[in-house]
């Protein structure tokens, strides 16, 4: 890459750190993984950088965050069926929820639970701020479904949260 | 009953995501569905608790410092340089502190600035030479050269003393267009010199020793005005 283009990846791309950290720690539900796939991810888009033509820098890069979290959960289970121990509970228990007692816990506990396809679009929407258009380019689904994903992900987080309502 | 909008379009409606005429549409469909105005406030409340709990998690240094080193030659070349820059700075800051010549123009560009207060202009006002030449007789241990140049431009406005270097000298203000332009003289026994120039704070100076005084102009006009200035004040 000439310096040019290196200065070019520096100003569009690494301010976007944050982000792609974000995505990959809540796909992943590892700090220690989630800066590998964040670090391998950046080097991707370094690499690729020259397939990048202007637009939504931060899109393009979550993308490929998004593809390189994928390829690894995809290796994990294919090695290890799917890990209950190394990955947590698929829901959380009420228990776990009851013991979680802070604000802070019992959401993120709700939104571990959630199955990868519902979490990556609230965590896009609510903590990244993405619009349905960025969610369908970083996402590969179209927006109508971005829409429908969200609303199904939203009513499951808002089902976990009352649970330890009721309790 | 369920309304099937609470599925798509409130989301949409929420996300600010419908055009103006689809939020408006919506909005009068929100007047009369009480399950999408609840579904609404739940979205809200929903977001806000997402929003309290603090749930984005930023790159932590380690994976910064993974990331840059591609960066690290030319941050360690850009923090070197700043330094480089600072110590050059540091050093011109330091030099021209001990250049004399300048210490001189912001004296003499200080006085300048303190004679443009209403009042301190002159001591003696008068465009008539023979008026101000006998005013410094008494008031000096020299005789500076007091000339009227209104044929050239420069129309003689009057002087004043001034003290510069400690010791008390003439300064005679003469108009150019709108411009004021300070002379200060002083007795300076050293041969004669070229003139010399320079700005500081967007006042010109002009400086040049003549006849056993040194004289430096001080002024907002331009450059080549006190240089004409210089060439009438030498002759």
């Amino acid at each position: 890459m000439d310096p040019q283009e290196k200065a070019r990846f520096e100003r569009l791309v690494i301010p976007h750190l944050d982000a792609a950290f974000n995505l990959a720690r809540w796909l992943l539900r590892s700090g220690v993984d989630a800066e590998d796939a964040a670090q391998e991810a950046m080097l991707r888009a370094y690499r690729f950088f020259s397939g990048f033509h202007g637009g939504d820098a931060r899109a393009w890069l979550l993308q490929i965050v998004r593809n390189t979290c994928y390829g690894r959960l995809d290796r994990v289970k294919n090695m290890t069926e799917f890990d209950e121990e190394l990955h947590g509970p698929s829901s959380p228990t009420p228990e776990a929820l009851a013991i979680a007692g802070d604000n802070r816990e019992r959401l993120a506990l709700a939104l571990r639970s959630l199955p990868p396809r519902y979490r990556e679009v609230i965590v896009l929407r609510e903590l990244e701020g993405c619009s349905y258009k960025e969610i369908a380019t970083i996402t590969s689904i179209p927006i109508g479904t971005v829409m429908s994903t969200l609303s199904r992900a939203r009513a499951q987080l808002q089902m976990s949260l009352s649970e330890k309502a009721s309790t | 009953m369920s309304c099937n909008r609470t599925e798509t379009l409130l989301h949409a409606y929420f996300d600010n995501e419908l055009d103006p005429g689809g939020a408006a549409e919506f909005e009068r469909h929100l007047e009369q569905c009480p399950e999408c105005v609840d579904a609404l406030d739940a979205l809200h409340r929903l977001r806000s608790s997402i929003g309290a709990a603090q749930l984005y998690q930023k790159a932590p240094g380690s994976l910064r410092r993974k990331v840059l080193p591609a960066r690290t030659p030319w941050r360690w070349l850009a923090a070197a340089a700043a330094l480089l820059l600072c110590v050059y700075t540091g050093w011109q800051i330091a030099s021209s502190h001990r250049d004399d010549q300048t210490v001189l123009a912001e004296e003499l560009v200080d006085a300048h600035l303190r004679s443009l207060q209403p009042g301190h202009l002159t001591d003696v006002v008068s465009s008539d030479q023979h008026t101000v030449k006998p005013w410094f007789a008494g008031k000096l241990d020299f005789s500076p050269p007091v000339r009227d140049f209104a044929a050239d431009g420069f129309p003689l406005q009057g002087g004043r003393l001034e003290v510069v270097r400690g010791r008390a000298s003439a300064a005679l203000v003469y108009g150019r267009r709108k411009h004021l332009v300070s002379v200060f003289i002083w007795p300076m026994a050293a041969k004669d010199t070229d003139p010399r120039s320079g700005s500081l704070q967007g006042y010109q100076w002009v400086e040049w020793r003549h006849a056993g005084m040194e004289f430096c102009t001080v002024s907002d006009a331009s450059r080549s005005e006190l240089e004409t200035l210089q060439a009438l004040l030498a002759k």
